[in-house]
């Protein structure tokens, strides 16, 4: 009976001790590093990439650390001309990138994309018949599909966006693209692009979807963090951080971060799936 | 010592053009080389005239020269009056006062960033055609109206210098005729300061062509075949800049030198224009 407040008292002290080195630990690696980390590409990671940059560079002085969009393509090129450290990409690299360059991806979140159009379309919800008869402009009026009586805008972006290729394979199942739609070059051009075009519809990562832009469901499947965890919202990717070779330096702890649990965390506070 | 010093001068003079010379026309051959593996693809016609669809491995640049033509005339169209009678009022018809503030205005003007016209334009201009003119509001129109205000200054800074470069012994012998204000400035000033207005308007021109973020912002990128003013476009330009990011070894990324060799071209056929226009003025004079 006496011994119990000492049980106690161990077992809270290891338990703090244990949860502060969970915690703290990755975070910790840079401790005593000095650097530049360049990070380019996948504009859908940028949110996660921005936050993990602002953690470790709050805490760690020497270390400094740039992050810039591009797209997919420019991601996994810069890498592997060895322009960056961390090449961003919302696809895996092609087969002949990989081998070309050397790359190691490193897969440390999943992503919805989903169909998005302006606040003030009562458009909420389309079939993916729909949606491939939009993108290849056979349906061009919003009437018929329940909105107002004015001409789509379509928006899409280039062929070496990851978000792209992943809504074009698995929403529009490969189909054809209206030569009228528009091209906006990030995630986050096509998210003011809609949200300023009471007519648009795109298409934009999950993690970046506010309220800026309404989210239409597809076959009644909402796309939101909740459905694309559960696996019910089909049209996902993996988000990969890509490095020529394996990770060395402080582009390893950058890398071991985001799997670590706050990184992960960072990842779910942005939308995302983490993968731990 | 002193011719030494000439023969050094001229020497490091020469080389340095020599220098310019070869960087442009190696930039040129190296355009060529590295878009090699585009017309070995495809007819040399399709190329220039053809549809992009990569994914039918169409790789043709035809739609985005389009949109570059449409895109700079537009533009040229619209300023032209504009600057013609700010130029005007600036060297003749306004006085001291007026003349030194809309001077002081165009060449601030010309400081101002790209990018800031592109932003007023998605925000501002943009909503507006959608909802005025309609279609989806990124079109030729918009990428021309901004695009106009763009090179606006400097033709008005080329027409003003090519003005007040008029011999005033002439001005002077018009005012004796009784000539006003007016007719001094269409009868006397424009004629003999026309050749600089050309050439001014030939390289605002130019400058139009080569602007890529006016019409990656405001022209909406589309690939299909402009017909009108209000439909989207891509300029050359904003082709190279999306299709960048392509993997370098594809014919997708290889049809950036094609729209290299199509801008080169059109900078080239401004440039001709200038010096036969140059040439002539030399013969009147």
């Amino acid at each position: 009976m006496k011994r119990l407040p000492v049980i106690l008292i161990a077992l809270i002290f290891t338990f703090f001790c244990l949860t502060s080195i969970g915690l703290s630990e990755a975070i910790d690696d840079f401790v005593g590093k000095k650097g530049t980390i360049k990070i380019a590409g996948g504009t859908a990671h940028i949110p996660v990439m921005k936050e993990a940059a602002k953690r470790i560079m709050t805490r760690h002085n020497n270390i400094m650390i740039t992050v810039a969009g591009g797209g997919s393509g420019v991601g996994i090129k810069q890498v592997g001309e060895g322009i960056v450290d961390i090449g961003n990409s919302g696809r895996e690299p092609k087969p002949e990138e990989m081998e070309r360059y050397g790359l190691k991806m490193h897969k440390w979140a999943i992503d919805g994309v989903g169909l998005v159009v302006n606040p003030a379309n009562p458009v909420k919800a389309l079939t993916a018949d729909q949606a491939q008869d939009i993108f290849s402009g056979k349906i061009t009026n919003w009437e018929i599909l329940g909105g107002a009586e004015h001409s789509i805008t379509l928006y899409t972006r280039d062929e070496s966006s990851g978000t792209r290729e992943v809504f074009w394979k698995k929403a529009l199942n490969k189909g054809s693209i209206s030569p009228k739609a528009l091209f906006v070059p990030s995630n986050g051009a096509m998210k003011t692009a809609v949200a300023n075009d009471p007519y648009a519809i795109g298409y934009v990562s999950v993690g970046h979807m506010d309220k800026s832009v309404s989210p239409v469901a597809l076959d009644g499947v909402a796309p939101t963090l909740k459905t694309v965890k559960s696996g019910e919202y089909k049209i996902a990717r993996g988000l990969y951080s890509n490095t020529k070779g394996d990770p060395k330096g402080i582009t390893r702890l950058f890398i071991d971060y985001l799997f670590s649990p706050e990184g992960q965390q960072i990842a779910a506070d942005k939308g995302f799936v983490p993968v731990k | 010592m002193r011719a030494s010093n000439d023969a050094i001068a001229k020497g490091l003079f020469l080389s340095c053009a020599g220098a310019s010379a070869i960087i442009t026309s190696a930039v040129f051959f190296f355009m060529i080389v590295l878009g090699f593996p585009l017309f070995e693809g495809a007819s040399f016609v399709s190329i220039w005239t053809g549809k992009w669809s990569p994914y039918e491995g169409l790789y043709g640049i035809g739609p985005m020269i389009a949109g570059t033509l449409w895109i700079a005339f537009l533009a040229v169209i619209i300023s032209l009056p504009l600057s013609m009678g700010t130029s005007f009022v600036i060297t003749g018809l306004g006085g001291v006062r007026l003349r030194k503030i809309l001077f002081a205005m165009v060449r601030f003007m010309t400081g101002i960033p790209t990018v800031i016209y592109g932003f007023v334009g998605i925000f501002l201009l943009v909503p507006l055609i959608r909802e005025y003119l309609g279609g989806a509001g990124m079109s030729i129109l918009a990428a021309g109206i901004v695009l106009a205000i763009l090179v606006t200054p400097t033709m008005v800074l080329f027409f003003s210098h090519s003005l007040m470069a008029v011999n005033p012994s002439h001005v002077e012998a018009a005012r004796a005729l009784g000539a006003d204000r007016v007719q001094r400035l269409l009868y006397v000033m424009v004629p003999e300061a026309i050749g600089g207005m050309t050439t001014g308007l030939i390289l605002s021109l130019g400058r139009a062509i080569g602007d890529t973020l006016v019409a990656l912002m405001l022209a909406g990128n589309a690939l299909g075949m402009p017909e009108q003013p209000l439909d989207p476009a891509r300029s050359l330009t904003a082709h190279i800049a999306l299709v960048k990011a392509a993997d370098y070894d594809s014919l997708e990324f290889r049809s950036v030198f094609a729209c290299g060799i199509a801008l080169y071209f059109f900078t080239t056929a401004a440039v001709i224009v200038v010096r036969i226009i140059g040439r002539k003025r030399e013969g009147m004079a």
